[in-house]
């Protein structure tokens, strides 16, 4: 019952944001509303018993990526007018074709209740319980003996994340230093 | 009544549809973005239901990496549009024609 009011409450907070990062003429109320979309969303991983990774949620999404999103807002200029016209005259017409395409695909999957293979999942299981010691003992290492760990199959992805996350940054610090040496030429083409 | 896995892999649903269709109506760069990131956790709310669903740690597992993929494509993402705002002056993607033939 607690459970079925948070899913009304908090979904419609998702929702409601979902909508409007998309509807949102300022781009300001566009990152308000995804920051709102990822909060609802980390109360829904609370409610999944993923407690660590609804703390990751909120520190590195609603956190350090919407810092990030609004600098970069600031920084282009919130009050620039948005051209909304649409140069490819079919993608209008396509996107409006793919919603009710999909609306209709899930109100058939709903009507033929081919929903049963994830609602009934094979009857109660073992609760998981998503604390930091369970994901960290998941993600690197596995206590075997008093002072033996083996090495998780998530090790070596962890690692291959720490490589992606350096090069990110190296990326993206060179792209924001980077300045073209003539920039008369750019123009031009212009 | 009871919240099944179902509904919120519904809300999932109706979520990465939001994010495609901002995908595809809006032209500013940064408004895009955030569509991505929209569908990024869509996906990422699936991954936990069904992991609770079927009493598996590892769908929180995933849900992990990409948050650090997310992270990473962001930071890069946003670089791209700083770099291109600098020299054109523009956050539309329909104004960055420079390569059609």
């Amino acid at each position: 019952m607690v459970e079925l009011a948070i899913f009304i409450v908090v979904g419609a907070v998702t929702l409601g944001g979902a909508i409007t990062v998309v509807w949102a003429k300022n781009a300001v109320y566009a990152a308000m509303g995804l920051m709102a979309t990822l909060f609802a969303l980390a109360v829904f991983y609370v409610v999944h018993l993923a407690h660590f990774v609804a703390a990751v949620q909120v520190i590195v999404y609603a956190g350090a990526v919407m810092t990030l999103f609004l600098f970069v807002i600031m920084f282009v200029g919130v009050d620039r007018a948005e051209v909304l016209d649409e140069r490819l005259p079919i993608q209008r017409p396509l996107a409006l074709v793919l919603v009710l395409g999909v609306i209709m695909m899930g109100g058939f999957l709903i009507v033929t209740d081919q929903f049963s293979w994830i609602i009934d999942s094979g009857g109660p299981r073992s609760v998981v319980n998503g604390t930091v010691e369970e994901i960290g003992s998941n993600l690197i290492a596995t206590q075997v003996g008093e002072n033996a760990f083996e090495p998780t199959r998530w090790l070596l992805p962890f690692e291959a994340t720490s490589a992606l996350l350096i090069v990110a940054s190296i990326g993206a610090v060179s792209l924001a230093f980077y300045r073209p040496r003539r920039r008369s030429e750019e123009e031009v083409v212009e | 009544m009871i919240v099944t896995p179902g509904w919120y892999m519904t809300l999932a649903a109706v979520l990465f549809l939001i994010g495609t269709v901002g995908m595809l109506l809006r032209n500013n760069a940064l408004i895009m973005f955030m569509s991505v990131e929209l569908m990024l956790n869509a996906v990422n709310l699936t991954f936990v239901a069904a992991g609770r669903a079927h009493g598996d740690i590892n769908g929180q597992m995933a849900v992990l990496f990409v948050l650090v993929v997310a992270a990473a494509e962001v930071a890069v993402g946003l670089a791209i549009i700083v770099s291109i705002f600098r020299s054109r002056q523009t956050a539309s993607v329909d104004d960055l024609a420079g390569m059609s033939g």
